[in-house]
């Protein structure tokens, strides 16, 4: 199939068509708007349903309400909208509603900034509402990657019966690549739950809801096969790796020249891209070589958020070197800072972190 | 004459009636399974449910249900409807549900002109949680919120949302408010809620009524006490009627 | 025939809106408690005529106003 230029928020939303899409429900909120824009003429074309909400808290009860009957939903917004959906996400998990979210990530907290960041990491990926639920999170490196999850994000969260998270980024939203559009398709697995109307089917929650009722006991099983089957991630140069750099999204793709620059300066360096952020792709450390020096989480955000797994899962994979966190942004670093901050490590003037 | 018996729908051993003793939620729930049954949606229908003393349906639907988070009811019935265009959706919430924290969803509902049927209980209280003051407790009424008596100086008038929705949305199907304080008014809130259900069905826009029930638990007085307060002090506030007929040019 | 109310003693609450509505006085509480522990109402057959307001009026779909049931035709 023939290659577009396309610009992310709109390669998004034109997967998220592709794979059967029927609702979506938004708030006009930078830089994700132009998924809502978008949708606001694809969809009716489609002959489905696009509703540009009052807020993000009617829109992701919309999202739910299609949800409970049988629609395949989406929704999308930036940080601070994604905040106003949190309680909707608990209750959607209450409820085991499948539902897909692009959250094209702003930088810091409150307004934030317009300018690229990967400031909502502990949000989405460790929960993201109250009550203990979390959603699937993957996170795009590239348009195609963003066009390939959201493509497949609809059957995975049906599968599942939970909301999956788009981890996108506000560069990554706005700027375009060529991208291969995936073809047209149904669901394919017909829902064997729902309203209908009937009162004979409905939710088909089990165990039921009841006030004192474990209902997490509804949801184990499911998270029990997303961690042991829905890890994702790519290791680069990692066999003889001493330096091991993690990191996902937008940076990994300048770790990844950081890693040839310091390779090609006698440093073993190598590279963990997490393309699944819940599953945390522990699976990954447990194939690096006996005796890695340093572990760097380099993060768009201010305090260093994901830095916290790549330690539980460097000890986990029973690697107990330091491990260390290059928190940037707004924006993106250069290659240039990465390969700084890792000979920086090396020679022992930056602290760790763990 | 037709004998008088309550739906199967509401028979059922396993549906329990779970309100207080003399509420005015019951008269409601079972005037919408009456009308269920006689506008034949029995086999399609969904209550969207608001959180407060409307989460008891869950226990008293006729088709399906939904519990949508407090105050969203509105949203979910407008994704709901959407998906399922057929279904007799009605959104029913409380005051404080739908008035108060849900108070833009539903009027958003009521602005896009949504093909759903909001019932809007109205006892004066957000009653689940103990009493406490919503937009709609009287003046200088106590609650768990008023100790000394509303002052609405402070905390705003009485909201009055079917004529608020008539004035401000003129495009909407229907709005009317009615009561369940004697049998004639039970028997004329019927006829509102039928006009309202009728509108969605035949896909006129969106309808609303809201009823005046009373709350003898948190009103702390007798059902039939709390049936008199209603016709003595609130309906002077919420005059009953239809404030937009169904067919009532825009 | 005359209709008759009769009362569902496990479903009653005993609220008395039937009997503040009742314009012959036919139904009131009765002694005894249910499961609930509330006095449940009873119908007093000679008085009541079967119109059927006192199904309108309870909250609980508690009563029903049907033909036969009467001891006395």
């Amino acid at each position: 199939m023939a290659k577009e230029l396309l610009k992310g928020n709109v390669a998004a939303a034109e997967a998220a068509c592709r794979a059967g899409m029927n609702f979506f429900a938004g708030y006009p909120i930078t830089p994700s708007t132009e998924i809502l824009e978008y949708l606001s003429h694809r969809l009716p074309e489609l002959g489905r349903t696009f509703i540009q909400g009052e807020n993000e808290i009617a829109t992701i009860n919309m999202v739910m309400g299609a949800a409970a009957c049988g629609g395949r939903c989406l929704t999308a917004s930036s940080g601070p909208g994604i905040s106003l959906k949190a309680s909707g996400y608990s209750y959607a998990a209450e409820n085991c509603l499948p539902f897909v979210v692009i959250n094209v990530q702003r930088w810091g907290c409150g307004l934030g900034s317009l300018l690229s960041g990967q400031s909502d990491y502990f949000r989405d990926v460790k929960g993201g509402g109250h009550g203990d639920f979390h959603h699937i999170v993957y996170a795009p490196t590239d348009i195609q990657e963003l066009v390939d999850m959201t493509y497949n994000a609809f059957d995975i969260a049906e599968k599942y019966r939970c909301g999956v998270t788009i981890l996108s980024e506000a560069l990554l939203g706005q700027m375009m690549e060529s991208v291969e559009l995936p073809p047209f398709k149904e669901r394919e697995v017909p829902l064997d739950w729902g309203i209908d109307g009937t009162g004979k089917v409905g939710l088909k929650l089990t165990p039921p809801p009841k006030r004192s009722g474990d209902y997490f006991a509804r949801r184990e099983p499911a998270y029990i096969e997303i961690e042991a089957t829905l890890q994702q991630w790519d290791a680069v140069e990692t066999a003889d790796a001493e330096h091991v750099i993690v990191a996902f999204g937008l940076p990994s793709r300048v770790c990844r020249d950081a890693v040839k620059t310091l390779r090609a300066e006698g440093i073993k360096a190598g590279l963990i891209v997490p393309k699944t952020l819940c599953p945390y792709p522990f699976d990954a450390f447990k194939a690096l070589p006996e005796g890695v020096k340093s572990f760097l989480s380099v993060e768009t955000n201010h305090i260093g958020m994901m830095v916290e797994d790549v330690a539980l899962a460097s000890r986990k994979a029973k690697q107990f070197a330091p491990v260390y966190c290059m928190n940037y942004g707004p924006g993106i670093p250069r290659t240039t800072e990465v390969c700084a901050y890792v000979k920086n490590i090396i020679a022992g003037t930056v602290k760790e972190r763990f | 004459m037709a004998e008088y018996i309550a739906p199967k729908s509401l028979l059922d051993p396993s549906k329990k009636q779970t309100f207080c003793p003399g509420c005015g939620h019951g008269i409601v729930v079972r005037l919408l399974h009456e009308l269920i049954w006689e506008l034949g949606y029995e086999d399609n229908n969904c209550f969207i449910l608001g959180v407060g003393c409307s989460c008891h349906l869950c226990s008293m639907a006729c088709g399906d249900y939904y519990m949508a988070p407090h105050g969203r009811a509105s949203a979910a019935a407008t994704g709901a409807k959407r998906i399922r265009p057929d279904m007799l959706t009605i959104s029913y919430q409380g005051d404080g549900d739908a008035a108060v924290i849900g108070f833009s969803e539903t009027m958003n509902a009521a602005y896009r002109n949504e093909n759903i049927t909001l019932v809007m209980i109205n006892n004066t209280n957000f009653g689940m949680t103990g009493g406490q003051m919503s937009w709609t407790t009287m003046p200088g009424e106590v609650t768990a919120t008023s100790i000394n008596g509303r002052d609405c100086d402070k905390t705003g008038y009485p909201v009055h949302l079917p004529e608020m929705m008539a004035n401000s949305f003129s495009h909407i199907a229907y709005a009317a408010r009615g009561s369940v304080h004697d049998v004639k008014h039970i028997n004329e809130t019927k006829k509102y809620l039928k006009n309202a259900l009728e509108a969605q069905i035949h896909q006129e826009g969106y309808s609303m009524v809201e009823v005046l029930c009373q709350c003898p638990t948190n009103w702390h007085m007798s059902p039939v006490k709390a049936q008199e307060r209603i016709k003595n002090e609130l309906i002077p506030e919420y005059p009953l009627g239809e404030f937009k007929k169904r067919g009532e040019a825009k | 025939m005359l209709k008759l109310a009769k009362v569902d003693p496990v479903r009653c609450k005993g609220c008395g809106l039937c009997e503040a509505a009742c314009p012959k006085k036919a139904i009131h509480a009765g002694h005894e408690l249910n499961a609930a522990g509330y006095h449940y109402m009873v119908v007093k057959e000679e008085d009541c005529i079967g119109c059927g307001i006192c199904y309108i009026s309870c909250p609980d779909y508690a009563i029903s106003v049907t033909e036969g049931g009467r001891q006395n035709g």
